[in-house]
């Protein structure tokens, strides 16, 4: 099935200027379940909604940790992000043992991103069906990152990926300004709100439903390696976060195509690279 | 080519260059003492770094801290110790990744065995002594040679001055030449294991001039490891 | 022969041209076979390896002090007995925050500092305000010693590395041909190793660091000392400062020097 004659390769053109197949790789993040990251000054944190593909299997192992500072969550082909887990890890395993220091976040998701463009301009070649969400930690401070199949990265404050992740990405969006000053725990509790948020409306409030569901949270930060909280820690920030829960979300949320946010029509329909909805770090 | 040596060219040998042959090790000292308990092991390291009549430095740890149940006290060539280490924590990081969890004691010392065998004709010329916590919960002492053969024990001494401190161990830990019934020995107890280990380096101290400054003691137990640190003479 | 794209491919035929041969693919793997020269030039008896220092710099001293680090070295390069050169810096800055001191064979220290510098230009170019850190050239100094010393071809060095680290903590190292690395507060090569560290050691108070003073008089008086005792030394010497603010290298400074006892020696 061909949407148009200009998709049958990587490296083909579309007259538009566009790069089909890249598009669609673009859609299979929007095939796994949501994650969120979130940021305050001191600790970056990832949320991750697991759901076991049967009833018989447990779920897939969302967030994957790459080194004490740095631990990364998936939506998409989760072979694809096994194998950028490893050349993450083993850029950083590299970089230890030489400096005896760790990987700064930014120039690791720079190679990263080369890494992974490579494949969208190469006939033999596919892009990486996956998006991450990193979490880091380095002299700079936490940071979230998103990168995307494009190979397009994004130094944000907060962001969500997956399906219905726009509403999550709503919920951060409208809670955007506390979350710097934000303490650790609370920053976390917003990040399973947040998460919540792309629940299908069913199973927010059916209690039995919303139990096959399980959120993983990660945290790293100062003084503080990579750690996927235990089932004991969450219940705290479960607790924390059920007191958080404001209105369930309008259903016009419940829409993976990105909001018309102000910036004016969108020219022309049809998938295309992430427009970053809630805020990136500002360069230098 | 061997045509355009050094050699072929005498009047470029300035005289009092050093013409030495480069020897690729150095023995830099260092002592290591390690005694295991029912469900405890102490490790002690002094902290001199030294070559020669020069010491380099007076607070050098010689106890890598491997996991929360295994410590490494490495001595000898310290230029092989810092890349053995340095080896050993890639080793375990990447096993941490593909096997979600840490490795065991037993099997870092497999490892460890394996890695410096490696290394069979051109050896890391370091005096290794393993100590942590096994999968049953005791304390456990492994010991090497530079190129890897491993034993296990319960109490060892290594470095310069392991030869002078073995046979004291022996005596007081594995009450060897000792005519008491079984009943009438001392219980091997943290307290006096950290007692005769740190007498030992006293002594030590008095006869070996590649050991001194202080005393690094390590003692790992199932809820992690406490350091204590002793003055030894300086000279 | 191996080919830059895929070093396990075959070539077509024998002889032939193997997969990649021709054409370089963006992102293809670069250069798998990339073995030291000393490896793959051999002459009839195998391979001749540099076993001699010519042209040596002698004393480096580093001084860590509450605030940064010190270090200095005179300015002679010697050629055996031979004072060659006497108006050579061997205090490097690298950065803002590393300091760099140079003992031993100084072509050897020529060599690493144009690798050095041309890893600090690779940072600026990221223009994304990560430095390097003292600790961290000192680990790769480490790596990179280690790894020509255990191919049996070394960089005949002795080097003094320090600077302030993110959290503005002072960091004071030596590095030397082997690929020994330790930190102390005071660290020296050459013959400043017999003559300085004593001195330093001994006025060390208990329980705190030097202040930048203290350190900057024991500096001045210890390259003093070591004037009028290493024979390959000269009278004058720059000091590297390096403190959170930056790095600097200073000087030329002369050593007080003072022969007027000379006249009063009698009966050699």
């Amino acid at each position: 099935m061909f949407r148009n004659q200009y998709d049958s390769d990587v490296t083909v053109w579309s007259p538009q200027g566009r790069l089909h197949q890249v598009e669609y790789a673009m859609e299979a993040v929007k095939l796994g379940t949501t994650t969120v990251g979130l940021k305050n000054r001191s600790i970056a944190v990832l949320v991750a909604l697991s759901k076991p593909t049967s009833e018989v299997s447990v779920s897939q192992r969302k967030v994957i940790p790459i080194d004490d500072h740095l631990g990364i969550s998936i939506a998409g082909i989760t072979a694809d992000a096994r194998v950028l887990s490893r050349y993450l890890r083993s850029e950083c395993l590299n970089y230890k043992h030489t400096y005896e220091s760790t990987y700064p976040v930014s120039r690791l998701i720079t190679n990263l991103g080369n890494k992974m463009q490579t494949t969208t301009q190469r006939y033999d070649r596919r892009p990486y069906g996956v998006g991450l969400l990193v979490a880091g930690y380095d002299e700079k401070g936490p940071h979230i990152y998103q990168v995307m199949p494009s190979a397009n990265f994004y130094d944000c404050k907060a962001y969500s990926i997956g399906s219905r992740s726009q509403s999550a990405r709503t919920y951060l969006e409208s809670n955007l300004a506390s979350f710097a000053d934000s303490s650790n725990d609370e920053i976390i509790a917003h990040g399973i709100v947040a998460i919540k948020r792309s629940l299908p409306t069913d199973e927010n409030q059916g209690k039995e439903n919303a139990a096959q569901y399980d959120i993983t949270v990660a945290i790293v930060g100062k003084g503080q390696p990579f750690k996927i909280l235990s089932k004991e820690e969450m219940k705290k920030y479960e607790e924390l976060a059920s007191k958080k829960i404001l209105p369930a979300p309008s259903p016009a949320d419940d829409d993976d195509q990105p909001r018309p946010s102000g910036s004016g029509e969108q020219p022309d329909e049809g998938p295309r690279d992430p427009q970053v909805a809630v805020a990136t770090e500002e360069r230098r | 080519m061997s045509n355009l040596g050094f050699q072929q060219f005498p009047e470029y040998q300035v005289p009092g260059v050093q013409q030495a042959d480069f020897s690729p090790y150095e023995s830099n000292g260092g002592s290591i003492v390690a005694i295991a308990g029912d469900d405890f092991v102490v490790i002690a390291a002094d902290t001199r770094l030294s070559s020669g009549y020069n010491i380099h430095s007076r607070d050098q740890s010689k106890l890598f801290k491997l996991s929360d149940q295994t410590v490494l006290g490495s001595t000898g060539c310290w230029a092989d110790t810092l890349s053995l280490t340095g080896l050993l924590k890639v080793r375990m990081q990447g096993y941490e990744h593909t096997h979600l969890r840490t490795m065991a004691t037993d099997a870092v010392a497999q490892m460890l065995s394996i890695t410096m065998y490696n290394r069979r004709f051109f050896p890391y010329y370091v005096s290794n002594i393993l100590a942590g916590i096994d999968k049953d919960g005791k304390g456990v002492v492994y010991s090497y040679d530079p190129i890897g053969h491993c034993e296990r024990a319960f109490y060892r001494a290594g470095g310069t001055a392991g030869t002078l401190l073995q046979p004291v161990l022996d005596n007081q830990i594995g009450h060897k030449n000792i005519n008491l019934s079984s009943s009438e020995l001392p219980k091997l107890t943290i307290e006096r294991a950290v007692a005769i280990a740190s007498d030992t380096f006293i002594s030590a101290a008095e006869r070996d001039i590649y050991t001194g400054d202080s005393v690094l003691i390590n003692i790992i137990t199932k809820d992690g490891i406490e350091e204590k640190k002793l003055q030894l003479r300086l000279d | 022969m191996l080919n830059n794209y895929n070093g396990l491919a075959q070539p077509f035929w024998q002889n032939g041209p193997a997969p990649g041969q021709f054409y370089h693919f963006t992102g293809g793997q670069q250069q798998i076979q990339n073995l030291p020269r000393e490896l793959t030039t051999a002459g009839p008896y195998g391979t001749q390896r540099n076993t001699a220092r010519i042209t040596t710099g002698s004393s480096v001293l580093g001084i860590r002090f509450d605030g940064g680090v010190m270090i200095a070295a005179d300015t002679m390069v010697s050629y055996g007995s031979l004072s060659r050169y006497q108006s050579i810096d061997r205090v490097f800055k690298i950065n803002e925050k590393i300091l760099l001191g140079g003992g031993d064979d100084f072509a050897d220290i020529q060599s690493i500092k144009r690798t050095i510098d041309q890893k600090m230009i690779a940072d600026q170019c990221r223009a994304d305000e990560i430095e390097m850190k003292p600790t961290e050239l000192a680990m790769w100094l480490t790596r990179v010693l280690y790894n020509r010393r255990t191919r049996m071809n070394p960089l005949f060095i002795d080097v003094v590395v320090g600077g302030v680290n993110a959290e503005g903590k002072p960091f004071l190292g030596n590095v030397d041909l082997r690929g020994r690395f330790y930190e102390d507060f005071v660290v020296a090569t050459g013959f400043a190793r017999h003559l300085a560290i004593p001195l330093v050691r001994e006025s060390k108070p208990a329980g705190r660091e030097f202040t930048a003073e203290e350190a900057s008089n024991l500096i001045r008086k210890c390259m003093e000392v070591l004037y009028y005792r290493d024979t390959r030394n000269t009278s004058k010497y720059t000091v590297g400062v390096c403190t959170p603010s930056g790095s600097v290298v200073e000087g030329p400074y002369k050593v007080d020097e003072n022969w007027s006892f000379a006249s009063t020696i009698k009966g050699y």
